[in-house]
């Protein structure tokens, strides 16, 4: 046992000075950091930690413990938490990843009672990047057989683990009873309070490595983080200086295929360009940008159902449908209609808003800056082969001399568009896109807000089923184009005028 | 030419090539400078104006960055808490747990809604894809298993990637990283370990086999961390652990895009919510977030305030902002109009790294998935914390709002997922 706690030390110094290490910036060795720092200010009496103390029990001494509750006390006031159960949580993690541990439980977690807890030897910390081998294993399973005390017994799934590893490693069982049986006599001259001390920890350690069933393994890394460490398949420490020999499997480790590179000198004029370009951008004001995030929650929570109540119902909370089937609905709830009034994108992001939208601009007889913007919408979702001929296509209805729903562009926006249908792309079409959905915006989204089709809506009259409410409209419309063309168009300049 | 004009004064590295040889002492517009004889020459002949070493472009580009945080510090009059102070507290919350998806084999790594609000699809490192009717599932922990119900569908992609160890023996490995649910609500795509992002039909006839009609679209040289459709099936936005964004046309498998700057893995990407929106974000392990334009392939926009890797990166519903989640633990909240981070979310008592995030719909809330098995539910405004999720057994690897925001699922190395509301 000499050997062993001089081995501790050891490492311990290791861990220590590691600091450049690369695995240092690890995710797990972030946390395990931090876990560190909160075990050694729990530990540190004089600083406001707690008081770690030798329990009397009835027949023997239990030394160098803590209860439960004192751990949970301590995080809830060093860690300002308010609710016990996050201090639980916390703690219960903190013990999930061996540095604190019930002494009469191989399942690591903390309650919040007099359940007496120790606190883990640093050499133990799964920071040291232990990944015990199966050898290890069995020594330590063996040696505790030979220890025939009540409390070193195998609980049943350790029983089990000992079984299948014996016939793992039946060609080199004698060498692990032998190393076992060493380890044992090293034990033996220990102090009897220490070997207690000793044993629980080793036993911590193994419930970390190996644990109950059931349990998770906090020392299992994330399979996109391995990949960086300089030596993905780890050169394994035995935990009892046993050598190894090269039997082991390891593990399916992803390993970078691209080594970090220095940036050269392409680079960082590369990099020079994007500063540039970053220092010319005009920029907004943090409190403009705070007022106009604000006013999009503010705009939108009555339509949150985390935060505001849904009508009639949340579904997976009722296991009612109905607020789904009215979503679906193209009659339209007032909710929805008024949602449509907050910007341009908003009701065209509804296809019921859309639709309306797009008949309101029938009835102006300006419905071809809507359907040429819709038909560069779907231009860019289109498959590869189809982008050629489509962009064509509607370079035909919308744009050619003649063209029959011709829109109208500025001059430059029609260069530009011409130009690029010498070539053409998904992005053909857009600055003209764009030079028209600000005309939309500007001009008829304006009247669309204003017009009866969206005021009725809006006021959600509910003496009409939707069908027949529809088809009333649609034929009320027909009648009004069929007066012709003029007549809205005075009507159209006259609400203009009077806006 | 001859070197005997110089003289070699130092031995050291080179202000152009870095490389360590004997160094000439030379002014570029009366800078002194230690050249290389070879980089000497190489300049000689290009000119003496162009004195640009790699020394001094770092230096100007240091100056810059510099400048351009001086700049930005100008904007931050106010701190966003500040300004929400005079915004309403977020009443109580009462979220629960509402069905527990149980049938994957392993540890569940990715999740996305179907547009029809109620269908999920999910990935997992058993090599499987299942498509879920999360809503006819039993409540709690009398959840069906996965296989009985009709509804969902396996996907087995077991097969897909083989991994050759030290010893030549081959052995699969089968971690699907990164799923999405197509808008139509008619395919899937998953990728992971492969390297390989496909794209899989669903079809009503349960019997036919999913897996044999799984068509390849997107071939990265690493594995694939995250994928999402654009607005249309038609095409596929990659990330991927060899550090580019890549767009695919799904039809032809043909590389539409591809996005180059970022130095080491990425690990989430994710579109501008409007629809006009031609940009998306990424975010990896060289702690950077950016903003790129789908169409031109720039990298626009570019945040870097993390101190270790960024696993998440969600928009702000109306495009305006974005949010991130790192292993340092913290979400931050970083707004493309003010160019700077506006929020952090931290805790003294959260010291585990965030894995995921996402928004309620009007943006108020911010849901974060964490390595301490929580979900911390964020006021995104004022920055407090206003709930706490308990209920996974294991790390929570992805979070996602449902398209309504009726609800919120988590998936988790449990091997299950979660819908709260």
């Amino acid at each position: 046992m000499e050997a062993f706690v001089k081995m501790a030390e050891g490492s311990k110094d290791q861990g220590c000075t590691g600091t450049t290490d690369p695995e240092e910036d690890s995710p797990n060795m972030i946390v395990y950091r931090k876990i560190e720092d909160i075990v050694t200010r729990i530990q540190d009496e004089k600083a406001g930690g707690v008081a770690i103390r030798t329990v009397k029990s009835f027949l023997s001494k239990i030394p160098s413990v803590v209860s439960g509750a004192d751990i949970v006390q301590w995080l809830m006031k060093n860690l300002s938490i308010e609710d016990p159960a996050e201090a639980i949580h916390l703690g219960s993690l903190v013990a999930a990843h061996g540095y604190i541990f019930p002494i009469s439980d191989h399942v690591l977690t903390l309650k919040d009672d007099g359940t007496l807890y120790r606190f883990q030897s640093p050499y133990f910390w799964p920071s040291n990047c232990w990944e015990p081998e199966n050898t290890d294993y069995a020594i330590y399973l063996c040696k505790r057989t030979m220890q025939n005390k009540a409390r070193l017994e195998l609980a049943d799934y350790e029983a089990e683990n000992l079984a299948r590893l014996q016939r793992a490693f039946a060609r080199k069982w004698e060498f692990i009873f032998m190393q076992a049986e060493a380890q044992v006599k090293i034990d033996r001259k220990k102090d009897k309070a220490e070997r207690k001390i000793l044993d629980s920890q080793e036993r911590a350690f193994w419930d970390v490595h190996r644990p109950v069933p059931g349990c998770v393994n906090t020392t299992e890394m994330d399979i996109r983080k391995c990949r960086r460490e300089k030596n993905p398949h780890r050169v394994k420490k035995s935990v009892y200086g046993v050598p190894d020999d090269g039997q082991s499997q390891p593990s399916p480790v992803h390993i970078s295929s691209q080594p970090p590179r220095k940036p050269t000198k392409e680079d960082v004029q590369k990099e020079i360009t994007f500063l540039n370009i970053q220092l010319d951008r005009h920029c907004m004001k943090v409190s403009k940008v705070a007022d106009s995030l604000m006013g999009y929650t503010e705009q939108f929570v009555e339509y949150d159902p985390f935060v505001a109540a849904v009508e009639p119902s949340n579904p997976w909370i009722s296991d009612d449908s109905t607020f789904w089937d009215l979503e679906a609905s193209r009659d339209p709830g007032q909710q929805r209609v008024k949602k449509w009034g907050f910007s341009l994108e908003e009701a065209l992001k509804d296809p019921a808003g859309r639709d309306q939208f797009l008949k309101f601009l029938e009835s102006e007889f300006s419905s071809e800056n809507l359907r040429f913007w819709l038909a560069v919408q779907d231009l860019k979702r289109r498959p590869l082969q189809e982008v050629s001929t489509r962009a064509h296509e509607i370079w035909q209805e919308f744009l050619a001399e003649g063209a029959p729903s011709s829109i109208n562009l500025d001059s430059h926006s029609y260069e530009r568009t011409s130009q690029n249908l010498k070539d053409p792309g998904r992005y053909s079409y857009e600055d003209a896109q764009e030079h028209i959905f600000k005309l939309m915006k500007s001009d008829s989204y304006a009247r669309f807000l204003r017009s009866n089709i969206y005021q009725d809506l809006l006021l959600a009259r509910k003496k009409q089923p939707a069908d027949t409410e529809q088809g009333r409209r649609t034929s009320l419309e027909k009648f009004t184009r069929s007066v012709g063309k003029s007549l809205t168009g005075k009507r159209l300049t006259g609400l203009m005028q009077s806006s | 030419m001859c070197d005997q004009t110089f003289m070699a004064a130092t031995f050291g590295p080179c202000d152009s090539c870095s490389k360590a040889s004997p160094l000439m002492n030379i002014y570029i517009k009366s800078e002194a400078t230690n050249y290389c004889s070879f980089c000497m020459e190489v300049m000689a002949c290009q000119g003496l104006t162009k004195g640009e070493s790699l020394a001094s472009l770092k230096k100007e580009s240091d100056s810059l960055k510099k400048k351009l945080e001086e700049e930005r510090g100008k904007l931050n009059d106010v701190e966003l808490h500040q300004v929400a102070e005079k915004v309403e507290l977020v009443g109580a919350l009462s979220i629960k747990t509402r069905r527990v998806l149980k049938g994957h084999g392993n540890k569940v790594l990715c999740t996305d809604w179907c547009k029809d609000r109620r269908r999920l699809v999910s990935s997992s490192q058993d090599g499987k894809v299942i498509v879920w009717d999360a809503f006819t599932l039993n409540k709690g922990s009398d959840a069906l298993n996965a296989a009985q119900i009709s509804n969902t569908r396996h996907i087995q992609l077991c097969s897909c990637c083989v991994y050759v160890d030290e010893h030549g023996v081959t052995l699969p490995c089968t971690w699907v990283m990164a799923c999405a649910y197509a808008p139509s609500g008619c395919a899937v795509a998953c990728g992971g370990l492969d390297n390989k992002c496909s794209v899989i039909p669903l079809s009503l006839d349960s019997t036919e086999n999913l897996a044999a009609k799984k068509k390849s679209v997107a071939m990265h040289t690493n594995y694939v961390s995250g994928c999402t459709f654009t607005s249309s099936d038609m095409q596929l936005l990659t990330s991927s652990g060899d550090g580019t964004c890549a767009l695919w046309d799904v039809e032809s498998g043909q590389l539409l895009q591809s996005f180059h700057g970022h130095t080491a893995d990425i690990l989430s990407l994710d579109l501008a919510p409007s629809e006009t929106g031609n940009t998306f974000v990424s975010g990896g392990c060289d702690m950077k977030a950016n903003v790129w334009d789908m169409r031109s392939g720039q990298n626009i926009q570019s945040f870097e305030s993390h101190e270790s890797d960024i696993n998440c990166v969600k928009y702000y519903p109306s495009g305006d902002a974005f949010a991130s989640a790192s292993d340092d633990a913290t979400c931050r909240f970083y707004d493309l109009r003010a160019d700077r981070e506006v929020a952090v979310y931290q805790k003294d008592s959260v010291i585990f790294g965030a894995t995921s995030v996402d928004f309620s719909l009007s943006g108020r809330l911010l849901f974060a998935g964490y390595n301490d098995y929580t979900i911390n539910v964020w006021d995104a405004l004022k920055g407090t914390r206003v709930s706490i999720l308990f209920g996974h057994e294991n790390r929570v690897s992805s979070v996602r709002v449902s398209p309504d925001g009726t609800a919120l699922c988590s998936a988790s190395w449990d091997n299950t997922l979660r819908i709260w509301a």
